[in-house]
């Protein structure tokens, strides 16, 4: 019995600093926050939210009476946060907790700093302790207290500030910065990790449709026109046609290669799909549809698991294909 | 059988690249605010609320309609998201229509939205997977191989991108709400903007740009009671393929060539060339007019750019296309489709302003999506169906 390779999976991380307009409510609540003060709104009920909402949520209609409230509360419920991740208020064990400010009539979600989940409770009062250098955010309220504990105790380890949006002295809070990381597994099929191993070893391994008979590179496992298995490698060649292309001048974020560069549909010798990679080897202007190319590949100790191992296509000098013999790959 | 349903109101926002003095409720609102004003509503007459956007990673709000609740009057109705990549603006007024044709509700309101200046599509659009060679370059980088193969294909001359380009920022100085305003543009300026993802220049390419449209839609005796300036709704019609497959057409897909096939049967027009008075159709590269104007039937297979080439597609033309400037002239990525929705029904209304087409009776609105597998289109009239 054979036993295959487990899928081939590797970590995709992204992050962006997102940035926020906050509008005339939430954009006070901040400025105040930035001011060492909470402001809530009063709703069309005579409710106060806090955090403000900036439409009602009974009548619909923007809200604007404005109304402080105080720096202490009370704990509607909570959660123990036994592992904090990364960018989390405190960096040790702590409780998530719903807080009524008092002069509030809704909750604000912040931490809280007890040591264990036996000192919090449902009911217990808490005060804010504040940011050493409020920037406009809501955590500019670095974390929550019981509102008995005493003013010298050791501060807990807490996240690095956030970002803080740009704005000139005096000026009031209009955005805020919301950095967002995200980090993924990603796995890959059956099929697709054997195209992939087989790409560390420099070959080129596609799969067949029983039905419709057109070959696949990426093999997908199934053929997406029939719905049936494909369960047919077949071995392609390294050499193809460029169907059609791009010229990419534009620089953007998180570009990889650097403009100018050519991103061809490249139609291997014996496929019926055509995927993206580049073409160097002469200039970007001598680069046309139905150019005969064929594989460079890097040197063979730089060899993993991945379609990188082709550096880029480059013409092979042939005559090009004739226009009838790739007019339906376009 | 479908009840009847009508337009009764459509608003827009100012859209600009950076509408950084309101947050995306308030956004949302100014677009709202304005619908139902047009439309004659309060609350109380809204029965459903149907949101659409482009990908959550555009602003990285996850699930925004929860958040966006309150601001929309959903509390204690139905709120549905709908979701097609670009083209979720039409998909969303067409869901938000079926919801009144089926005799499910009465009144529903719509409002797609973007608010692009929050983040960077084109990083978005361009996330190295995996295993795979790092070629992705946004939007413009997909597309562009098609639009040459679309050269190819056609024969068209080159300058035909470059006078689409030209006449839709010229019709978006006709439209206050539009981001760009650029009525002196020539086709030479155009031809002179950088190359940005060869074949597409610079001026050839929409913009960035943050704003919301919404539209409230009534069943028929709304309708009546709203008296002439209604759009009413005589077809609609979405259709859906994978990105990639064997012989996949890219520059004509099967998908759009069916959506349109079904629109003009449901709604009984035959020569849809000479039948429709004005088109706003989602071209957000240039060449995609011509390429949709053959899509969607308007032009046999090859011939769509003869059309525009001729100057028929401008205003005045045979068919004016975009007389609102379209995508090129304003992009809001999850409202533009909704933005052609109800340009299309702004102008059977006779609402269009500066850009009306006169005497405009019936019009086409159209969206497309991800790598050109969505397409959403409705055809509205001054007239009820029959």
């Amino acid at each position: 019995m054979t036993t295959e390779a487990p899928p081939l999976s590797e970590p995709l991380e992204i992050q962006f600093d997102y940035t926020r307009s906050l509008g005339p409510v939430l954009g006070r609540f901040m400025t105040g926050l930035a001011e060492r003060r909470i402001e809530g709104v009063t709703g069309s009920d005579g409710r106060v939210h806090v955090p403000p909402v900036e439409y009602d949520p009974m009548t619909a209609e923007p809200l604007s009476k404005f109304v402080e409230v105080g720096q202490e509360g009370t704990v509607l419920t909570w959660s123990w946060c036994a592992e904090p991740v990364a960018g989390q208020p405190i960096q040790r064990p702590f409780a998530w907790a719903l807080i009524r400010l008092d002069g509030a009539d809704t909750a604000l979600l912040h931490a809280v700093d007890v040591e264990t989940p036996e000192a919090i409770h449902t009911g217990m009062r808490v005060r804010v302790r504040w940011a050493d250098e409020p920037v406009g955010h809501i955590r500019d309220i670095a974390y929550f207290l019981p509102a008995d504990a005493p003013d010298d105790q050791p501060p807990p380890p807490t996240s690095p500030p956030p970002p803080a949006a740009e704005r000139a002295d005096g000026a009031s809070v209009n955005t805020v910065v919301t950095p967002i990381k995200l980090g993924y597994e990603h796995t890959v099929s059956p099929e697709e990790s054997r195209y992939l191993r087989a790409l560390g070893e420099g070959k080129l391994i596609g799969q067949r449709c029983p039905k419709c008979e057109k070959v696949y590179l990426p093999p997908r496992g199934a053929c997406p026109t029939d719905g049936v298995p494909t369960t047919t490698e077949v071995e392609l060649p390294d050499t193809a046609i460029v169907t059609t292309f791009c010229i990419v001048n534009v620089p953007f974020l998180g570009q990889q290669i650097t403009p100018p560069y050519v991103v061809a549909y490249i139609l291997l010798d014996g496929a019926d799909i055509a995927f993206l990679h580049l073409v160097r080897g002469c200039d970007a202007d001598e680069v046309r549809m139905g150019m005969r190319v064929r594989a460079q590949w890097r040197p063979r100790e730089e060899w993993v698991t991945s379609m990188r191992n082709i550096a880029h296509f480059e013409p092979t000098g042939e005559p090009d294909a004739p226009y009838e013999s790739y007019a339906h790959h376009l | 059988m479908k009840q009847r349903a009508a337009v009764l109101g459509t608003g827009q926002t100012h859209h600009k690249a950076k509408r950084t003095d309101v947050s995306m409720a308030g956004l949302l609102r100014e677009a709202i605010d304005r619908a139902m004003t047009d439309a004659q509503v309060g609350w109380d007459d809204i029965d459903a609320v149907v949101i659409g956007k482009a990908p959550d990673l555009f602003e990285g709000v996850m699930m925004p309609e929860l958040y966006l609740a309150d601001a929309l009057g959903a509390t204690g109705k139905p709120l549905l998201r709908v979701h097609t990549a670009g083209s979720v603006g039409g998909s969303t007024s067409i869901v938000a229509a079926s919801l009144v044709q089926s005799g499910e509700h009465r009144r529903v309101l719509t409002v797609a939205y973007e608010k692009q200046s929050e983040s960077n599509a084109m990083w978005a659009l361009s996330i190295p997977i995996p295993f795979n060679m790092p070629v992705g370059a946004g939007a413009g980088g997909y597309f562009a191989p098609h639009v040459r193969s679309y050269i190819r294909r056609s024969g068209a001359p080159e300058i035909v991108g470059s006078m689409v380009a030209a006449k839709d920022r010229r019709n978006g100085s006709l439209n206050p709400y539009a981001h760009l305003q650029q009525a002196d543009i020539t086709v030479e300026q155009v031809q002179a903007s950088q190359m940005l993802w060869d074949p597409i220049r610079y001026d050839e390419t929409c913009p960035s740009s943050d704003g919301a449209c919404a539209m409230v839609i009534g069943d028929e005796a709304s309708g009546d009671a709203a008296g002439d300036d209604v759009a009413w709704i005589h077809a609609t019609s979405m259709r859906t393929e994978p990105t990639t497959f064997a012989r996949r057409d890219q520059v004509n897909p099967q998908a759009g060539r069916d959506a349109a096939t079904q629109l003009w049967r449901d709604a009984g027009i035959t020569d849809p060339l000479s039948e429709v008075d004005a088109a706003e159709i989602y071209v957000p590269f240039s060449w995609f007019e011509p390429m949709w104007l053959e899509n969607l039937g308007f032009m046999p297979e090859g011939e769509g750019w003869k059309l525009t080439e001729a100057g028929e597609t401008a205003l005045g033309g045979q068919l004016p296309v975009n007389p609102s400037g379209g995508v090129l002239s304003t992009n809001p990525i999850g409202a533009s489709g909704m933005l052609r929705m109800s340009e299309a029904a702004k102008q059977v209304m006779g609402k269009a302003g500066n850009y009306q087409v006169d005497g405009a009776r019936k019009a086409v609105g159209h969206a497309y999506g991800g790598g050109s597998q969505y397409f959403a289109l409705w055809l509205v009239g001054a007239a009820k169906p029959e």
